[in-house]
């Protein structure tokens, strides 16, 4: 219907209008000397002029250690997710362990880790990858070992090698439950290097992320570019989404019943 | 029977761990070119004979030969067509039904002309490239049938296979399969609940008894091949009907 369809975009735009009114009206309401607490959206823009190559710089080096932590995670994940689906014994011994792992505060974690690597990228890497690893080696292994019973006999019944049954029916079945935790460690992964670049991130070399950016302009009491500071940070994590589920429609959408809809 | 046996139990009992007794000296020989159904109410072991046969689960008592061998040695030679279609749903059809040949390491040249050849047999030779989510429930059970029979098996077991099908499409998918096995000339073991579909299958139905579970009654089907939908209005037929009705319900009752 296209009344329907356009009605998907004019709601979420006059929400959108709203809220920077309302934005506006309580600017507007605060006493005058109070107002740098709170800067319009076209001042935020406005700092883009004069603060957006420092920005952009910075949302590389944060996109750059998300990157890597997030990709170093799903490998090292997947990878674990299949032994641990092999055999419960393995499972049972580990993963006590996973869970400490996830229990790590970054915050104590970050000094330690500063010591042992250094600041910079290396320890953003390391702090976005252990804020990715659990729920992807938690849905991976979970998919792993929930494959439908039935097609788990049909193989045994063709005689499928052990290989087989893994490449063939186990993995490509665990696939939904790998992307739902794709999905989550990709809204963690930004926010995990983001952190680990205001705990132990560097100007040294090309000037650190966003993270370090922020105590930069929180320093020099640049609030407008703390804001845009922020906005940076959702494109970065909007980015981030929007990629694993265009991977995620290409890997499901011609079977999986979670696309049926988009299909008819 | 003159032929050898394609499938002979000699006092095969089974039980799993130290749980009761399923089965109890079944003795059964198949010869051939049987179409046989095993029918009896539930927990009567019908399902667990045909896990043995296909060698899913070992005999714990008695001996059980398929085509003179073991049921693993005699893998190659069988298929089974589960209760659900069990298709893998990111496979194509032409996949799906290429699935047992790509397990046995046979090069995608050589499958794509059997599985076309299968398909067009179940009369879903143009639906090659469909996901199963885009078949019915029939469709699908085609399917899983072109399936078991890619391998060109000597043996089909088929466990209540039409099961969750309405009652038009099982009497079709019955003419179906009985029209692909005079093509093909298997032997199949058949468990149903459907008295009508046993008799209008079968050359020989099995009446089983539960608890433990064990042959009550065999009753051969002297209907001529081949049948079709004309076969169920003859009087022979409602007479064989209401005869294994009879037996189930004897065997039911003793049960209660």
């Amino acid at each position: 219907m296209m009344s329907k369809r356009v009605l998907h975009i004019l709601l979420p735009a006059l929400m959108g209008v709203l809220f920077i009114a309302i934005w506006y009206a309580i600017r507007f309401a605060m006493a005058e000397e109070m107002r740098f607490l709170l800067p319009t959206p076209g001042e935020i823009i406005a700092t883009f002029q004069t603060n957006g190559a420092d920005l952009l710089r910075a949302a590389l080096n944060t996109g750059e250690g998300a990157l890597l932590g997030f990709v170093l995670a799903i490998a090292v994940s997947s990878l674990l997710a299949l032994t641990l689906s092999v055999s419960p014994l393995v499972r049972v011994s580990l993963y006590p362990y996973l869970m400490m792992l996830q229990m790590i505060p970054v915050i104590i974690f970050a000094p330690i880790l500063i010591l042992w690597v250094g600041p910079g990228l290396k320890s953003v890497v390391i702090i976005t990858f252990l804020i990715c690893f659990f729920p992807l080696v938690v849905n991976t292994t979970q998919g792993l070992v929930s494959t439908d019973r039935n097609l788990v006999e049909l193989f045994r019944m063709y005689r499928a090698r052990r290989p087989q049954e893994i490449l063939l029916l186990r993995v490509p079945a665990a696939l939904p439950y790998f992307f739902t935790g794709l999905r989550i460690a990709a809204t963690l992964a930004p926010i995990g290097a983001l952190v680990g670049d205001y705990t132990a991130g560097s100007s040294a070399g090309d000037g650190g992320g966003l993270g370090f950016q922020a105590i930069i302009y929180s320093s020099q009491a640049k609030y407008p570019a703390l804001f845009a500071t922020a906005a940076v940070t959702c494109v970065l994590g909007f980015v981030f989404v929007a990629v694993v589920l265009g991977l995620s429609w290409l890997a499901l959408h011609h079977w999986h019943d979670s696309y049926e809809r988009a299909d008819n | 029977m003159a032929a050898t046996p394609l499938v002979d139990l000699h006092d095969v009992t089974k039980r799993y761990g130290d749980g009761p007794l399923v089965l109890d000296r079944v003795s059964l020989a198949a010869a051939p070119g049987d179409f046989l159904s095993l029918i009896g109410p539930s927990g009567c072991g019908k399902s667990t004979l045909l896990r043995l046969i296909a060698g899913l689960s070992p005999v714990t008592g008695g001996t059980l030969r398929v085509d003179g061998r073991t049921p693993e040695q005699a893998a190659a030679e069988l298929a089974f067509v589960f209760q659900e279609p069990t298709l893998l749903p990111w496979l194509t059809v032409a996949q799906n039904v290429g699935l047992p040949q790509k397990l046995r390491g046979i090069p995608p040249a050589l499958r794509s002309a059997t599985c076309q050849r299968v398909l067009d047999l179940v009369r879903l030779g143009d639906r090659t490239q469909a996901y199963p989510r885009q078949l019915s429930g029939g469709q699908k059970m085609r399917v899983s049938i072109a399936r078991a029979l890619s391998l060109s098996p000597k043996l089909l077991l088929l466990d209540e296979p039409f099961g969750a099908l309405d009652e038009m499409t099982r009497e079709h998918l019955n003419e179906e399969l009985l029209a692909i096995r005079h093509a093909q000339a298997w032997t199949a073991f058949f468990v149903t609940h459907s008295v009508a579909e046993a008799v209008f299958l079968s050359n020989r139905i099995v009446v089983m008894a539960a608890t433990p579970g064990r042959i009550h009654t065999e009753v051969p089907v002297t209907l001529a091949y081949p049948r079709t939908s004309a076969t169920r209005l003859s009087r022979e037929y409602h007479d064989l009907v209401g005869e294994v009705s009879r037996l189930l319900r004897t065997v039911e009752s003793a049960a209660a």
